[in-house]
């Protein structure tokens, strides 16, 4: 970071650590109530926005259909999906509070640059429930960031937040690496939006074990938890599985970080997936892929060297999303397996014996057909088609991480909490505090709506505070 | 065409088909959609439909420094124009004029020179106005050609790039849907009408959409202003010069001040926007075309004002030689893109159409 000097010879009114949703909808909240804001993003202006960058939509509560969103999505439909995805691991006050505070934000992010559009082709199933941005969430990023611009927020990149200074219960300032030393910039309030831990590596493999050396990282590598762990080493109460993450099966050749959307790999229902062994591990065909495509995270994570690979033949190559990169192929599967780098005989027996056990009925690839394979364990309950018509295709599967669970225990003002009660002026929201309403699974375009309205409530509080 | 550049595209189309984030802002995607592998003939399609409006590149989370390096706008540009080199006729031309802004100035100074040396060698006998420094005839047995030859040009280029993109009978309905999308220019309005990400990076602004649509406007009231005349002239027998309150006039004054303004913030948004997100290759092509356009249009404006002054003499060779010099390189500048564009249209609605039913 450069130029700290005018950084530091003021006191602000607000500061805000971070630079994503969360942290754009404080800085505009506050400096819109007439705040002078500093918005200290970590990263690079071509990657700010931390995680938002690769989101796409807005869960939002409805009464009649809203901008893009058709028919109603109410309270407590909305509240059961939350239920379900988190088996009941959530704060029901702050979850509601989430909830009901969305249909407000939809028109609120509109007048300040955001576009929707409606539901993305092949995402039929979410155009009541939520949301889509047009062109994705790092257009919203660039909207906010101009909004704010516009607003007079200060922003500053690679503004790399190494404490945050408590005295007596009291926000003074934080303190920032400077071109040479450390610097101080002080406020009078703090908003703390800067996600989670996800891209230590270090930290992640204390908290889940060794192997989640071999995961990727879906999102930023700016989310290192740098000032959630100063926060939670003062005192600060934490929410959350502090060992838990929420990982998805992705393509295993993806970069380590920052693939995002594109690592997707949609092919697992049609195809039989197989550990280093090649030998199958788990019902393929379970469910339809976007309610299964979670579980395989944690499922490949716990097979040796925490990769999988999925095998499909060529009836099946068009029935899903294409991916980044083309699948390895080849005309047996001995060959296949040699080209995935496991034991092509074994992968060779595998499937014939899946090939043996799958019965007779009608595929349908858009619904559970229940086109089930007999006597083989694990079975697989849809969509079991022989593996029988070259070329055949294969994909490297490893977990993905989206975020980490452990957060900032807040109130219902967004406030952060200590065992003797609130801090008198630190507000925290988006994923670092995400874990008090998400204490597992994940709910699509969930995150940006406790981003969104912890966002503004505790851009309020924290200019109302200060004024 | 070139490898390199349709390489790229393909390898950034494959990125772009995994995530369609981007699906909302032009025609690019949702075509780029109906398919999952990309032949030369389909990048070329895409490549002409795109019209730079850059909405996709400042909403990509893979743009540079991010490993996968994605610069679709820049990708496309460069496969554009490989096309529009590629099949035109003859193609050694166009790579010339495409890229090159001196050889489109010194084309300029040639028609202009020719058409000066023909006023001053040829000077008719009798005549009135314009026809006093050079005869009807004359004008026509220059233009005719200088007309016919680039639009016979065109016409091959067009047929090539049908061949290579697949296309079939073309329909009323395809027509109707290509030019209702280009009379707007839709594929330049950000999906929503809030314009595209060229002169101020990621915000974004409809003042390009404006300024195009200028220019179209005023070049075809132009254009019309010279058939009214020509009509005016065969027809009924009333030869020129036309009072102001006449169809060429009416049409062609208007026509110039559109054309003027329009290519005029043309130039100043191209100096504005940010350069490696089109194909660098051909911006000093691309520039000179727009200035040898106000050149036509100013040029028109100053030589009526100037009726009757000495100054014609100079001006009407200035003019007529611009002129020249716009339609006899039409196949082979920046001119051509309306064509392809209109050509991708027309095939983006046949298979749209398909897709459909």
């Amino acid at each position: 970071m450069q130029d700290t000097q005018k950084l530091v010879e003021r006191t602000w009114d607000v500061i805000v650590v971070g630079g994503g949703n969360a942290a754009l909808c404080a800085a505009i909240t506050a400096a819109e109530k007439g705040a002078s804001v500093l918005l200290l993003e970590g990263a690079p202006k071509p990657y700010r926005g931390g995680n938002s960058r690769h989101t796409r939509n807005f869960r939002c509560m409805h009464h009649g259909p809203l901008s893009v969103l058709t028919d109603t999505y109410g309270e407590d439909e909305y509240f059961d999906d939350l239920m379900r995805v988190t088996g009941g691991k959530t704060d029901e006050t702050l979850a509601r509070l989430a909830i009901t505070s969305s249909e407000d934000c939809l028109p609120w992010m509109e007048a300040h640059g955001v576009r929707f559009q409606p539901s993305l082709s092949g995402t039929l199933s979410l155009s009541r429930t939520n949301a889509f941005f047009l062109g994705g969430g790092k257009a919203l990023v660039n909207a906010y960031y101009n909004t704010a611009e516009d607003l007079g927020v200060s922003i500053t990149y690679e503004a790399h937040v190494t404490d945050i200074l408590i005295e007596g219960g009291r926000f003074v300032g934080v303190t920032v690496e400077g071109p040479e030393a450390e610097v101080t910039i002080e406020a009078r309030a703090c908003v703390i939006a800067s996600g989670g831990f996800q891209a230590d590596l270090d930290w992640l493999a204390r908290a889940w074990g060794p192997a989640a050396r071999n995961f990727l990282i879906r999102g930023t590598p700016y989310n290192r938890g740098v000032v959630l762990k100063a926060m939670l080493e003062q005192g600060a109460e934490s929410v959350g599985d502090p060992t838990q993450c929420h990982a998805v099966a992705i393509d295993g050749r993806a970069p380590k970080f920052d693939g995002g959307i594109v690592t997707r790999l949609d092919c697992v229902p049609f195809s039989i997936v197989v550990n280093r062994d090649a030998e199958r591990f788990y019902d393929e065909g379970e469910d339809v892929w976007p309610k299964r495509y979670a579980i395989w995270g944690r499922l490949v994570a716990a097979q040796p060297d925490q990769v999988a690979y999925a095998v499909i033949d060529s009836k099946s190559l068009d029935l899903f999303m294409p991916s980044v990169f083309p699948p390895e192929k080849a005309d047996t599967i001995e060959a296949l397996g040699d080209r995935l780098g496991i034991s092509g005989d074994k992968l060779a027996q595998t499937v014939a014996a899946f090939n043996t056990a799958c019965g007779s009925g009608e595929f349908k690839p858009t619904e559970l057909d229940s086109l089930a394979t007999q006597g083989i364990a694990p079975a697989k309950t849809n969509w079991a088609r022989p593996i029988s018509d070259p070329p055949f295709y294969g994909y490297s599967l490893r977990p993905g991480v989206t975020f980490t669970y452990l957060g900032l225990k807040v109130d219902e003002n967004a406030r952060v909490q200590k065992p003797e009660g609130a801090y008198e002026n630190v507000w925290a929201a988006g994923e670092t505090m995400a874990g008090s309403i998400l204490g597992q699974g994940y709910l699509a375009g969930f995150g940006m709506t406790i981003g969104t309205v912890f966002g503004r409530i505790a851009g309020r509080e924290a200019a109302t505070h200060a004024a | 065409m070139p490898l390199d550049a349709l390489q790229e595209a393909r390898r950034q189309i494959e990125i772009c088909n995994a995530c369609r984030y981007c699906e909302g802002y032009c025609s690019v995607f949702p075509a780029m959609m109906r398919q999952r592998a990309f032949s030369d003939g389909d990048l070329t399609q895409l490549a002409n439909l795109c019209h730079n409006c850059r909405g996709c590149y400042y909403a990509c989370q893979y743009t540079e420094p991010h490993e996968f390096a994605l610069n679709v706008p820049a990708a496309l540009a460069e496969v554009r124009s490989d096309s529009w080199t590629a099949f035109a006729w003859p193609g050694s031309v166009a790579r010339l004029f495409q890229r090159s802004g001196v050889a489109m100035a010194l084309a300029v100074i040639l028609g202009f020179a020719a058409l000066f040396w023909l006023a001053q060698a040829v000077r008719p006998a009798v005549g009135e106005g314009f026809y006093a420094v050079m005869s009807h005839t004359m004008m026509v047995a220059i233009f005719m050609p200088a007309f016919l030859l680039p639009l016979f040009a065109i016409g091959v280029s067009l047929r090539r790039y049908w061949r290579s993109v697949g296309g079939r009978t073309i329909q009323l309905a395809h027509i109707q849907r290509a030019f209702g999308r280009a009379a707007r220019l839709a594929d330049l309005s950000g999906g929503q009408g809030q314009g595209c990400n060229f002169e101020e990076a990621d915000r974004y602004s409809d003042a390009r959409r404006w300024m195009h649509q200028l220019v179209v406007y005023g070049f075809l009231l132009c254009f019309a202003s010279t058939c009214a005349g020509t009509i005016m002239h065969y027809v009924f027998g009333w030869e020129a010069p036309y009072g102001f309150w006449t169809p060429p006039k009416l049409l062609g004054v208007p026509g110039g001040v559109l054309l003027a303004i329009g290519c005029a913030g043309l130039i100043w948004l191209k100096l504005q926007a940010e350069r490696s997100l089109a194909d660098g290759r051909v911006w000093g092509g691309e520039m000179a075309f727009i200035l040898v356009l106000l050149v036509t249009a100013v040029t028109g404006l100053v030589l009526y004002a100037a009726t009757g002054t000495r100054a014609v003499e100079v001006l009407l060779p200035l003019h007529l030689g611009t002129v020249l010099a716009f339609f006899l390189l039409a196949p082979y500048s920046k001119m051509v893109h309306g064509f392809f564009r209109l050509a991708a249209l027309v095939r983006d609605a046949q298979l749209a159409e398909r897709h459909s039913t």
